[in-house]
């Protein structure tokens, strides 16, 4: 499974385009992790607890992307976006999503 | 009174250790940015179609930075007059650069040369109180290849 957020790639030839496909996760952290959050905010500084939760939950989005891809038979995702949402407080949605195509 | 001293203890804590933490990320910031240049990262949107690009592969970095209170103290005061809020500045700047070099440095992972259509997505995920900006989120993505030259 190929995954870039370029269009086409300069080595392979698109045989079939297959549509879009998407993944999302929606992710809220443990109370420990607000309340570490929360003293970071006087001290300032990377926030490393929601830096990995963030990067987990994008890690999972692109699995369920690549899911729906194998499913509908493509073997490469092309020009992949990311977009994060804020749904309520303490949780965020991450989605991924890109267009599945097969490549020869 | 014990309101005013507390205020003013945070303010303090926030002045030193923001600003100590904050010249120690740029320092690391610059310093990487040194080992890495030989990586572009260029925000173009199709690779160059001769021969030699190829194992195409998706890299991210992202990070998640929090103003300290000092500044933000500084911010909301900024916010009476209006004009350049500095101390939001830098916090933006040190998370797009931090997330540019975990990109790059997962290109070179993968011993790629370049990075092409890199995108910058920014997004304040924590409010803080009073619904001021606490914390923001940078994610930069973008395609490394290989390329013979």
């Amino acid at each position: 499974m190929i995954v870039t957020n370029i269009e086409i790639l300069p080595d392979k030839r698109i045989v079939q385009h297959l549509g879009l496909v998407q993944g999302s996760s929606v992710r809220a952290k443990h109370v420990g992790r607000d309340i570490m959050a929360g003293l970071k905010n006087i001290f300032g500084g990377e926030l490393k607890g929601y830096t990995e939760l963030l990067q987990e939950s994008r890690a999972e989005a692109m699995e369920r992307m690549i899911e729906q891809a194998e499913a509908v038979g493509a073997n490469a995702v092309l020009n992949v976006r990311f977009s994060t949402s804020s749904v309520a407080a303490g949780a965020a949605e991450l989605f991924a999503y890109g267009t599945a195509v097969v490549l020869e | 009174m014990i309101d005013l001293i507390i205020l003013v203890t945070l303010l303090a804590l926030g002045y030193g250790f923001g600003s100590y933490a904050e010249s120690r990320h740029y320092k690391s910031i610059i310093a990487r940015e040194n080992t890495l240049r030989h990586i572009p990262a260029v925000t173009s949107r199709f690779p160059p179609m001769n021969e030699g690009s190829r194992d195409a592969a998706l890299v991210s970095g992202s990070v998640v930075v929090s103003v300290d209170y000092f500044k933000r103290f500084i911010a909301t005061l900024r916010n009476l007059v209006g004009g350049r809020v500095t101390s939001y500045e830098s916090l933006v700047d040190r998370a797009r650069r931090e997330a540019i070099l975990r990109m790059k440095a997962e290109a070179e992972k993968l011993h790629a040369d370049i990075v092409f259509n890199v995108k910058l997505e920014t997004s304040s995920i924590h409010k803080g109180r009073g619904n001021s900006i606490g914390s923001v989120e940078v994610l930069a993505y973008g395609t490394a290849l290989k390329t013979d030259q």
